[in-house]
């Protein structure tokens, strides 16, 4: 049954409150009597802490206290954990160092706090923090990935400074295909290290009830529960029914919100300590230099092909930049969000990859929109793109041509994942038809002719989404389960509330969750409210990340409203004298079948809580239910993207002209809401591929720790985006959905670089194409060209 | 950050090493020096309050001189700590010659090679150059003025590209 409801493009309930200022975000709290925290951070990247005198900072003015490495260590609080077991290839477990909440002898990255200055103001706080007398005996720093391994060891836990040594897929099989093949294509890349920069930066407020002897944290977290869960059973910040966390409105997160930081639970744990509500926002510099960082991998890969184009081998050698620590997520980005994906949107029979993840005096590096996938698409989508310019085949038929087709699904990918269903050459189609790929070659001439460059890049990415079937993923080395769950509370009079453990932050939740329950109960979106983010309300969830919501979170709440109308039958059965598999729900109305009795869905509601007339000796009174909802497999969105360049010779600067996008997404819930989230990812897409880059200088200082020197995509660097969906609907969850929330930023970067590098007629440029960059690649290829002449 | 430049200064060699030596007038000539006084020997303490771009900091620390080679060169090293404003570290080896032909007038070139850590190095790193090669200037015009006492005397700096 699909809904009136299901795939309308409803304006959004909550942009009401946040285009009026009216949203709660967690700096928008403030407690009686709160006072303000201030960390004290490294302005080194290696070092011992020699010594530490906080004695006049304790002696000024405001301050309340200033805590330490030594005080956390005193309290017993636990090291933050990384939550997922990666294997090395030998069988062992990977190497993972402690990370205290504050350091206490070492420092390990330029920005990592080793103090917190708590005071009645901000500014007291901040002129206090002057005052901390410390000195450091510096040490040579490790920065870059490829020297990493042979740099001086960081962690006495992690020899070589290399967590694990990981490896998936058939080693020799592919060895001897890439032998014995007609051509290889080889190519050597890196994936630049990225900065998230969500609008709000991380905050958090610590509250203390010593009546209840209870904590509350106010922080701005993509998943409240699983914070919890971390900071109650790993880091001992209190029992796991004593620590309350909300999560209010907030402002973005694309992964850096997920994780478990030191200042959120420095903030908790002072809150106790000092019996003082505390609070703490990190300014942007702050978000800059410990945000955990995305990508940053150095890789090496051959693509064997026979002399048809044929793909029959890949193999990918993959060095993985951890930072400093080992952040939440860290260990499963570059191995099962990676490796698994490497197989693409192709029959490709043997894939074998390598990765090693290695550790430096860098910020931690974790999942950041796409978390891997990018890194896969990006990498595979190059090396194909090359291939097609080697084998000189037009690189959209060398794609069509090695795709899985309808008919294989399912389909079982040589690295582990076994897709459901996908109709890739629908979306290549369309995508060609949209950009009219048959016009590009008059479109090039008319640039030409203008002194410009043109081109056009493809990308046929896929992604593994919808986190996870959790015994796959404990299989894997999750340490948490990955199912999500959902309550409907029908209120006497009709209206809905519903509880979901995803969150909403930026994703539009509030709008999309009320269509689907909406249209389940025949009711308006306006009778549904949707509370997410408390761990005081809702029971336990999992969060949102890896586009997991809809097709995760929303099947537990169509679940939940499934067992809703199951009861409002017996109900209705009752008061029309029916049996209840007799009675018809739709449209918001029970109905007897075949006859002309029908109870409307508020009916059905105000007799389950005022239950006069009711089987009270059968039926429970109310009208609640809630559902738990774990898939049996990831869903798989995939598509194809096409960008096209223009380039000015002269100067290198570059304009994305066109950019198309049609992906399958599987059921549509809201399109608008859909093309919403492909063009933010598309857009910080194109961030990656031609402006943003993180750099640190070689004794570890980050040279682009604001937004001087970190270049964040804007309005007038990107086109209007041409967006079209195909649909295969997602097999086994109930929703059909498949997610929409990392794709365009999974799609974009190779389709960018491939539109660049077909433009100035090489074969390689990396990421960030800037103009700079672009300009000099281009005289690169004119000298080679003259030397060659 | 490395920054190499070469000042003509119309004055013997032996009176620029005597002033270069002279921790008054290195404190006199120092834009932001708000304290060089020497602890032991070859060694100085200094207060120094400088802007680089958006960061302003009072940056308190030591220097050295050494590899001291009397009117012909000497190191100068230091390193100094400005609070969350972070920190900067570096050396400059100073050289002096005669102007060849020129009666009375010397030829100092100066190699910088510097570091910065901190709120400095993520906002400033791109302007530490630009910072730096300000203060230089500053540093030369003055010092000219004081060994030529004439404080209108033209200075010709040259950046020497590496």
């Amino acid at each position: 049954m699909v809904a009136k409801n299901i795939g309308e493009p409803v304006l959004r309930k909550e942009d009401a409150r946040f285009i009026t200022g009216k949203g709660n975000y967690t700096d928008d709290i403030n407690l009686r009597g709160q006072a303000h925290a201030f960390f004290v951070r490294a302005p080194v990247a290696r070092a011992m802490i020699t010594s530490l005198d906080c004695s006049a900072a304790e002696a000024a003015d405001g301050v309340v206290a200033v805590l330490t490495g030594a005080q956390v260590a005193e309290d017993g609080l636990g090291s933050l954990p990384c939550g997922w077991m990666v294997l090395s290839k030998d069988g062992s477990e990977m190497k993972q160092p402690p990370h205290p909440p504050l350091a206490a002898d070492r420092i390990n990255y330029s920005g990592e706090p080793f103090a917190v200055v708590i005071a009645d103001t901000l500014q007291q706080a901040r002129d206090a923090a002057e005052l901390v007398e410390v000195e450091f005996d510096e040490l040579d720093a490790v920065v870059s990935v490829a020297d990493a391994q042979s740099g001086p060891q960081i962690h006495p836990e992690v020899p070589d400074n290399t967590n694990y040594d990981w490896e998936l897929g058939e080693r020799d099989e592919t060895l001897k295909a890439i032998e014995n093949a007609h051509h290889v294509t080889r190519l050597s890349l890196v994936n630049n290290r990225l900065i998230p920069n969500a609008i709000e930066p991380r905050a958090a407020i610590g509250d203390y009830n010593s009546g209840t002897d209870e904590i509350t944290l106010y922080t701005t977290s993509q998943n409240p529960h699983l914070a919890r869960l971390v900071l109650t059973a790993f880091v001992q910040l209190a029992p796991e029914h004593k620590l309350r966390i909300i999560a209010p409105d907030v402002g973005g997160g694309f992964g850096s919100k997920i994780f478990i930081y030191s200042e959120e639970t420095v903030v908790a744990w002072a809150a106790r300590k000092l019996d003082l509500p505390i609070k703490w926002t990190a300014d942007r510099s702050e978000s800059f230099l410990t945000d955990a960082h995305g990508r940053d991998h150095v890789s090496e890969a051959e693509l064997a092909m026979d002399e048809n184009g044929n793909f029959l081998a890949l193999r990918v050698k993959t060095l993985a930049n951890m930072g400093a620590y080992l952040s939440t997520f860290a260990s499963a980005v570059p191995t099962y969000l990676y490796g698994t994906l490497l197989a693409g949107q192709y029959k490709t029979p043997n894939v074998y990859v390598e990765v090693q993840a290695v550790m430096t005096n860098t910020a931690p590096v974790d999942a950041y929109r796409g978390a891997g996938r990018p890194e896969a698409t990006y990498l595979l989508e190059r090396i194909v793109e090359i291939a097609a310019q080697e084998m000189n085949m037009d690189p959209a038929e060398l794609r069509r041509k090695n795709f899985i087709q309808p008919e294989d699904f399912p389909y079982q990918t040589p690295v582990a994942l076994e897709y459901d269903i996908g109709d890739y050459e629908a979306s290549l189609d369309k995508a060609l038809a949209m950009a009219d790929y048959a016009g590009f070659s008059a479109r090039r001439e008319a640039s030409v002719a203008e002194g410009k460059l043109r081109g056009i890049g493809f990308s046929c990415y896929i992604e593994a989404c919808g986190l996870a079937p959790s015994q796959v993923a404990g299989s894997l080395g999750a340490g948490v389960g990955l199912w999500e769950s959902g309550e409907v509370r029908v209120n006497p009079t009709g209206s809905v509330t519903v509880m979901t453990g995803s969150h909403s932050h930026g994703q539009g939740h509030e709008t999309t969750f009320a269509q689907l329950v909406a249209s389940q109960l025949g009711i308006s979106i306006d009778d549904v409210e949707v509370i997410h983010g408390d761990t005081g309300k809702m029971d336990f969830g999992m969060g949102t990340y890896g586009s997991r919501s809809l097709s995760v979170g929303g099947s537990a709440l169509m679940k939940a409203a499934d067992k809703i109308v199951a009861k409002g039958k017996k109900i209705a059965g009752h008061l029309m004298d029916a049996k209840s598999e007799d009675i018809d729900f739709d449209d918001g109305e029970f109905k007897v079948r075949e006859s002309n009795l029908s109870k409307t869905f508020q009916e059905i509601a105000f007799a389950a809580y005022v239950p006069h007339d009711y089987p009270l000796e059968e039926l429970e009174p109310g009208l609640t239910e809630k559902a738990f909802y774990d898939p049996a497999n990831f869903t798989y969105p995939a598509g194809t993207h096409i960008c096209e360049v223009e380039i000015d010779p002269d100067t290198g600067v570059t304009s994305v002209v066109k950019f198309t996008a049609v992906d399958d997404f599987g059921t549509i819930i809201n399109p608008m809401i859909v093309e919403g989230q492909v063009h933010g990812g598309i857009a910080q897409g194109i961030g990656q591929a031609m402006l943003e880059h993180g750099i640190y200088d070689e004794t570890g200082q980050l040279q682009t720790g604001s937004f001087m020197d970190y270049c964040m995509p804007r309005a007038d660097d990107l086109p209007n985006f041409d967006v079209g969906m195909t649909t295969t609907v997602c097999t086994h969850n109930p929703v059909g959905a498949k997610g929409c929330g990392e794709a365009g930023a999974i799609g974009s970067p190779p389709a960018v670089i491939n539109a660049i590098t077909n433009a100035l007629g090489v074969r390689e440029i990396d990421m960030p194409a800037t103009p700079l960059n672009v300009w000099q690649t281009l005289q690169n290829a004119t000298h080679e060209d003259a030397r060659g002449e | 950050m490395q920054l190499s430049q070469r000042v003509e200064i119309p004055v013997a060699r032996e009176s620029v090493w005597l002033a270069l030596n002279d921790h008054r007038i290195l404190m006199q000539c120092l834009p932001g020096c708000e304290q060089f006084e020497p602890s032991e020997e070859n060694c100085f303490t200094i207060v120094l309050l400088a802007k680089v771009g958006p960061v302003k900091a009072r940056f308190q620390g030591q220097v050295e001189l050494s590899d001291i080679q009397h009117a012909t060169s000497y190191v100068l090293s230091g390193a100094g700590k400005g609070g969350v404003a972070g920190f900067a570290k570096g050396s400059a080896s100073v050289q002096l010659a005669d102007v060849e032909g020129s009666e009375g007038a010397t030829v100092l070139t100066y190699a910088v090679n510097s570091s910065v850590g901190g709120k400095l190095a993520q906002v400033g790193s791109r302007l530490v150059r630009g910072a730096a090669s300000k203060m230089a200037n500053e540093f030369f015009t003055r010092f000219v003025g004081v060994v030529t006492n004439n404080p209108e005397q033209e200075v010709l700096i040259e950046t020497i590209e590496s």
